[in-house]
């Protein structure tokens, strides 16, 4: 599996809560993964129920078997003072214009300059390595924008290299790009078996393919099962109410005459929805494109159900083979 | 236990098997629909629709909520019920978009063909009302205030620098801003009774209360002046008045940046100097608008916690801003009208019955699959694997062929019964009913993990007044589909349907 994973889709869909189960999934024995945000929500802390993140990395969770999880939530403006520190020394300069606006200025209002310094952290960390010249983290996990933005948000960098055609800021922004384009990425988008998701997701692989971005897998999420098939609802729904209504009662169900309509109506409800993710799982095997899916929590989302989703990426092959020293 | 029912669906989104399509209002009255300790004041929809002091209608609430398609089906209830109404849409979905007729991006309103003037039951609509929409173009509205500010050649130095162009496309906060410039355009033009406005999928729901002021702020700064002084002093002249921190702070960006890219910020920032009042002007007019009387925001949210805090969030600054709440839109509730049976008493029954399908079932195809049980169990810490996630499947969203063929026979056979129950002939009464108890059980809790996420809403905010909209099995995709929830939002308050 490619080193940096990128994970997007349309808003909602789960995308910080895919991302963290896939960042508990690939910490298998051994391994340590970081899973990083980029849009200062403190979604992370949110789906590890944990105080914000500071911007800093930060061990948040052991995975089953024993791997690592931490975790950072980039902070443009801090990044860039980082690397004004890091590249020119600029301690007090940058003090200075951060009085200026000028920080205001390239983390809010400049194009992509926060876009590069997100992806530029984010890449730092996937080549980092350790005095044993061992990558320190074996997968970095983001938490990316959603589809709408994904792209473009990938390939600021070759907008900035286009803008700024010299210096050290044209270079960087270059080297984030050989890593996008390379392998070592992989963009999942995540989707519900809804019409909007599967159309953004269709949309957005057509985008991050027309930018020569490596695209991953489509992850299905919220996954709901079937409790009945279509056929018994059709049965149900063709005339045997009244069999209905006697057996509810021989169940023990009092009033059943006035519950049989409000029943089959659901069943029928259920038989739509049914149909209707029929169509959408078609729509979505027609991209040709290898998947996960992973099931509805019921009863809504903690940290419990973070671990289940994570033991069911597992199940479905996530974290097998590859990690340390590969690619480079 | 509070089980607010909400309206049968399979009415308006397609006829159930029998034909029977239960009137959208009819299932409202068979629950208990509040016993809350205080009831939650109800949103009149339609009073806010036609009062003629309204002029501008904003949806607002975090992304994926159906914010879009509320604004839609608003603007479609009030030209129904005769105003002359124009909508602002963001980024709407493709078949939203084509079902106001507006597929076509171009920043334009257009008047949307099919509003009756007179509707049954609409009581204000005398034929006279609108229906205009349109999409917002974010740079295509950026061009145009460059082109309306700027004299023409300085407009062309504009748009053609690579800085701006850059920019107009898509800095942080662009959508939100000119989300704002257009509702001040559209507003002043005074075109229209009512704007109603869809506000952009931000990753905030208050960014678009944000950016026009971030953006003021920016253009008042002192980097933005310093970024103009050597452009504007031009060589030598501009020299002189800079002093070391200055050029050290320019010495620093170039050699950042690169000297072009400075070059063509400065000659975007000179250019768009004289624009900068007018700028922050408008956002400040803009501002001022939403604060008026004659605005009222509607937060839209689902009942699950990540909107709904997003919505009181929003509820909150807007009592800050001193803007005009008007209430709050819950969209995709699920209710049910069997809400007397309980999810715990629907699973014990199920049980009952799946004792006397062990004893009576003949083997062959079962009505119903056997993990069915464990999924809605309400012990049950977590939901059993699906079909396609089974550990033995391969990691493919790709379902197999079966079940393609399945669907593809299905649709074919849809009217023909006799065929569909041929095949599985063996699923006796007992099966089906305990299908349908478990499927209510479902339904059941996702009613009371909805309701639990409602009371925590109401008990911050028991003041904001809620309509609710019943969740549809599919998307929307016509007009007819725009009045349902239409019809939805004016009677979702109000338990005992429309008056
Ligand atoms: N498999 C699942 N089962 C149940 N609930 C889920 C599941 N996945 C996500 N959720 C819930 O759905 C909601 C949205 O999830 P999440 O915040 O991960 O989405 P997102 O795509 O990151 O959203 P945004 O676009 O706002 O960043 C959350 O309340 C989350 O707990
Ligand atoms: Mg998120």
């Amino acid at each position: 599996m490619s080193r940096f994973q990128v994970v997007s889709g349309k808003g909602g869909t789960g995308k910080t809560t895919v991302a963290a189960a896939l960042a508990l999934a690939l910490a298998t024995e051994g391994r340590r993964t970081l899973l990083v945000e980029v849009e200062g929500r403190q979604g992370i802390a949110q789906v590890f129920e944990t105080e914000p993140l500071p911007y800093e990395e930060r061990k948040i969770a052991v995975a089953p078997g024993g791997g690592e999880v931490y975790a950072l939530a980039i902070d443009a403006e801090r990044a860039l003072l980082d690397y004004l520190q890091m590249f020119y020394k600029l301690g007090s300069a940058g003090r200075a214009l951060k009085k200026l606006g000028a920080i205001d200025f390239a983390t809010t209002i400049a194009p992509g300059v926060r876009d590069v310094l997100l992806t530029g952290k984010a890449c730092e960390a996937v080549r980092r390595k350790d005095k044993q010249n061992r990558y320190v983290y074996d997968y970095v996990i983001m938490d990316a924008p959603p589809t709408g933005r994904i792209t473009r948000f990938l390939n600021v960098n070759d907008e900035v290299a286009g803008l700024a055609r010299i210096g050290p800021i044209h270079n960087q922004a270059q080297a984030v790009m050989r890593v996008l384009k390379s392998p070592e990425t992989a963009v999942h988008l995540v989707t519900l078996l809804e019409e909007m998701p599967v159309q953004e997701t269709a949309d957005g692989i057509a985008e991050l393919r027309d930018a020569e971005l490596p695209v991953g897998r489509v992850i299905v999420n919220m996954v709901r099962p079937h409790l009945l098939d279509e056929d018994t609802l059709r049965t149900a729904a063709g005339g045997r109410r009244k069999e209905i209504a006697k057996a509810l009662t021989r169940a023990g169900v009092t009033g059943s005459a006035g519950l049989v309509r409000p029943l089959v109506e659901q069943a029928a409800e259920h038989a739509q929805r049914v149909e209707l993710e029929r169509e959408q799982r078609a729509v979505l095997a027609g991209l040709e494109l290898p998947g996960y899916e992973l099931p509805l929590i019921g009863e809504g989302m903690d940290p419990a159900g973070l671990y289940d989703l994570a033991t069911e990426l597992r199940k479905q092959g996530v974290g097998e083979g590859a990690g340390q020293g590969v690619g480079t | 236990m509070t089980q607010r029912t909400g309206t049968a669906t399979t009415g308006t989104a397609g006829a159930t098997e029998d034909g029977s399509s239960p009137d959208p209002v009819e299932g409202t009255s068979t629950g208990p629909a509040v016993d809350l300790p205080s009831p939650t004041p109800a949103l009149n929809t339609d009073a806010l629709l036609d009062d003629p002091g309204i002029r501008i209608v904003v949806c607002c609430g975090s992304g994926g909520v159906g914010k879009t398609t509320t604004a839609a089906a608003l603007g479609v209830r009030a030209a129904e019920r005769g105003r002359k109404v124009v909508v602002l849409t963001i980024d709407p979905a493709r078949r939203l978009a084509q079902s106001m007729g507006i597929d076509s991006l171009d920043n334009v309103p257009r008047r949307v063909p099919g509003i009756k003037g007179e509707r049954e039951g609409g009581r204000e609509g005398d034929g006279s009302g609108e229906l205009h929409a349109m999409m917002l173009d974010m740079k295509r509205t950026f061009d145009e205030i460059v082109e309306a500010h700027a004299d023409a050649e300085r407009a062309r130095a504009i748009l053609e620098n690579p800085f701006y162009q850059s920019l107009s496309a898509g800095f942080a906060g662009t959508q939100e801003y000119m989300a704002m410039e257009k509702l001040g355009q559209l507003r002043a033009r005074d075109e229209w009774d009512l704007i109603i406005v869809d506000t952009p999928p931000s990753r905030s729901a208050l960014d678009f209360l944000d950016a026009p002021k971030r953006l003021g702020s920016f253009l008042d700064g002192k980097f933005i002046k310093l970024l103009m002084a050597p452009a504007k002093m031009g060589g030598r002249a501009g020299m002189k008045f800079l002093n070391v921190g200055m050029s050290m702070m320019t010495g620093t960006l170039g050699k950042l940046l690169g000297g072009q890219f400075l070059r063509d910020v400065q000659t975007f920032v000179a250019a768009m100097d004289t624009m900068f009042g007018g700028f922050r002007t408008r956002a400040d007019a803009t501002y001022k608008l939403l604060q008026a009387p004659g605005t009222a925001f509607l937060v839209v949210a689902t009942p699950e916690r990540d909107a709904l805090r997003e919505a009181a969030y929003f509820v909150e600054r807007l009592a800050a801003e001193e803007m005009p709440l008007a209430g709050l839109v819950l969209n995709r509730v699920h209710g049910s009208d069997a809400a007397r049976l309980s999810a715990e008493h629907a699973l014990a029954a199920a049980e009952n019955l799946d004792a006397v399908g062990i004893v009576d079932q003949t083997t062959g195809k079962a009505g119903l699959r056997d993990r069915a049980d464990h999924s809605v169990a309400p012990d049950s810490p977590e939901v059993v694997a699906t079909p396609g996630s089974a550990p033995d499947a391969a990691p493919d969203v790709t379902p197999d062929n079966s079940e393609r063929e399945d669907t593809a026979e299905q649709k074919n056979t849809e009217d023909h019964e006799p065929t569909a129950s041929d095949r599985v002939p063996t699923a006796s009464v007992e099966e089906l009913t305990a299908g349908l108890l478990r499927l209510h059980a479902e339904r059941m809790q996702v009613v009371a993990r909805e309701q639990r996420t409602r009371d925590r809403f109401t008990a911050l905010h028991p003041e904001v007044a809620v309509t609710e909209v019943a969740a549809l099995p599919g998307d929307v995709h016509d007009l007819e589909g725009l009045r349902a929830i239409g019809d939805r939002l004016a009677t979702g308050s109000d338990p005992a349907g429309a008056a």
